[in-house]
């Protein structure tokens, strides 16, 4: 018996008409597995703030969903160019976007702190030029 | 009672099993079944967009007839504000009032009277509610409440607990009635003139309170003919109308409430799928900062609704117009005519969790298993040739049981 689901989407850089299906696709699935809508919610907010992570600031990458029945696993992983000083991009309001992406209403740097809010465990790790990779878990 | 009531329903005679409506509905609710379209009850929020587009009127709104008024010894109409767009500008709205006396009402209600109560409280609200609930949402369309229902329970902390006009109007009338007539409230039947399926339902499902106070709903084009009849025909002194004033006739098109509560920061959004999109957002808490949203199902707001005869557009064009109409009270004044606790809900709106596979987790993930399975073995054409409106809602009705996936015409004989 099949105890856990999984979902993969890839998330291209630079290209905001993809960014966000990664999320509303999740939601739909969790939504339908009938999981409490609080804990959806935040899913579906860091989900959706990992794909435009990816998109503005990664040579492009994958979300991957995990869904068991303790608990739900986003991690985004991108092929570079990674992040020189974790502990500043934690920083609220810190951000590397560009004006471009900032009109676009994107990149005020809430991004990465937004995201570990809604996890219940957050962790971060990379390598610069090569990688950059987050796993948040929600337990249900 | 029963758990479902809807007003959106099928001349199963009229039915070709076309799949027009299955592919317009956005909620999935319809299956062609046996050549036949089915509503899924649970799924239904009554928008109309079914009614909208089916090209052989065979979706229609359960709506009384003129007939049906012999049953009360004193009839009222509350004619919809969104009736201001359906005669042109040159007609003299208080003779287009008039006509509901000729077709057998004995007093007229403008339900844009009732928006101007409310408009005069609405500021108010949303000025003294937390931050945490905004962007504050209306509910004046019933379709976009029953959707957030569905499908965004975090919202439901969001939504204006403040009753619709129509409502407030038949409160109202219901008062005023009993104090002068002395009938009992059998005796008097309060009629909506209506353009909205889903308003209709309201009637007999309320969201927020326990009974409307409305006896029962005319469909606007049902009527039409013959008020365009009157009105050219009438003859004798015409009864002044009690009407309501610019603000209140603008609840009749997209806009119009935040003109009325006169703030900056709202988003007015028109037809179901760009409300859903605006919904997504504030879901994902990309909001923050909107103070106010006004969604309508309906293209251009009501007077784009499914039971009106007008094109949208140019009913718009007219109510825009007509909004221009300067205020005849003051808040005050208008306050004064109902309190506040006289138009505010009384329940709370619950969560309908319909879209759940199972209430076992473990068992709910063994389907989605099958359903994304099945998925994958389908064309992904989303032809609705088998009945469903998508190759994944079939993947879905299969797991679930209401299907077969034989009734994939494409994967039929191929394995
Ligand atoms: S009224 Fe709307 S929700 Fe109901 S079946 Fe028709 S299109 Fe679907
Ligand atoms: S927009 Fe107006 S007419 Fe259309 S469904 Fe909503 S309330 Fe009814």
């Amino acid at each position: 018996m099949q105890e856990s689901m999984k979902y993969e989407f890839s998330v291209p850089t630079m290209d905001f008409t993809v960014a966000g299906e990664a999320s509303s696709s999740i939601k739909k699935v969790l939504r339908q597995l009938g999981i409490d809508s609080g804990i959806i919610r935040r899913v579906a907010i860091a989900t959706y703030e990992a794909e435009i992570n990816i998109a503005i600031h990664s040579n492009g990458g994958k979300i991957t969903c995990l869904i068991s029945p303790e608990w739900v696993k986003v991690i985004a992983k991108d092929n570079g160019p990674g992040i020189e000083n974790i502990e500043l991009a934690m920083t609220k309001g810190f951000s590397t976007a560009t004006s471009e992406i900032r009109e676009l209403g994107f990149g005020a740097g809430m991004g990465l702190p937004n995201m570990k809010k809604c996890s219940d465990d957050f962790e971060i790790t990379s390598e610069v030029d090569v990688f950059t990779q987050l796993v948040m878990t929600l337990y249900l | 009672m029963k758990a479902y009531w809807h007003s959106v329903f099928l001349h199963k005679e009229k039915c070709t099993g076309c799949t027009n409506c299955m592919h317009k509905c956005p909620t999935q609710a319809i299956r062609v079944i046996d050549g036949k379209a089915k509503i899924i009850e649970e799924r239904c929020i009554d928008c109309g967009e079914c009614i909208k587009v089916c090209p052989f009127h065979a979706k229609d709104a359960k709506t009384d007839v003129l007939s049906d008024l012999a049953n009360y010894r004193y009839k009222v109409a509350l004619p919809a504000t969104s009736l201001y767009g359906q005669f042109p500008t040159e007609y003299d709205m208080n003779r287009v009032m008039n006509t509901f006396l000729r077709l057998g009402f004995d007093e007229v209600f403008d339900v844009s009277r009732a928006a101007d109560i409310i408009s005069a409280y609405l500021n108010d609200y949303v000025d003294n509610a937390e931050e945490e609930r905004k962007p504050l949402i209306s509910t004046y369309c019933p379709a976009v409440t029953r959707l957030i229902q569905i499908r965004y329970p975090s919202l439901i902390d969001n939504i204006i607990t403040i009753e619709s006009p129509s409502e407030v109007a038949a409160r109202q009338a219901r008062q005023l009635v009993k104090a002068k007539t002395g009938l009992k409230d059998e005796e008097i039947g309060i009629f909506l003139i209506t353009e909205c399926p889903a308003k209709v339902t309201s009637i007999y499902k309320p969201l927020g309170l326990d009974k409307s106070q409305m006896t029962g709903a005319v469909s606007l084009k049902s009527i039409y003919p013959r008020m365009l009849k009157l009105y050219d025909s009438m003859t004798g002194d015409m009864v002044d109308m009690q009407m309501g004033s610019g603000v209140g006739i603008g609840w009749g098109r997209v806009g119009g409430q935040s003109y009325a509560v006169d703030i900056d920061n709202y988003i007015a959004v028109d037809g179901i799928d760009e409300v859903t999109k605006v919904l997504d957002k504030v879901d994902l808490e990309m909001l923050r900062g909107v103070d106010f949203i006004e969604g309508y199902a309906c293209v251009t707001g009501c007077c784009g609704g499914p039971l009106n005869v007008e094109n949208p557009f140019i009913a718009k064009s007219r109510i825009r117009k007509q909004a221009k109409k300067p205020p005849i009270f003051s808040d005050e004044e208008l306050k004064s005519m109902c309190s506040f606790e006289n138009i505010v809900w009384t329940n709370k709106i619950e969560p309908h969790q319909i879209l759940k596979l199972d209430k076992d987790f473990k068992k709910a993930i063994e389907k989605m298993t099958k359903i994304e399975a099945l998925h994958k073995s389908l064309p992904g054409l989303d032809c609705g040739a088998c009945g469903s409106p998508t190759c994944r809602s079939l993947a879905e009705d299969v797991v679930l049981g209401r299907a077969k996936f034989e009734d994939c015409i494409v994967r039929k004989g191929a394995k």
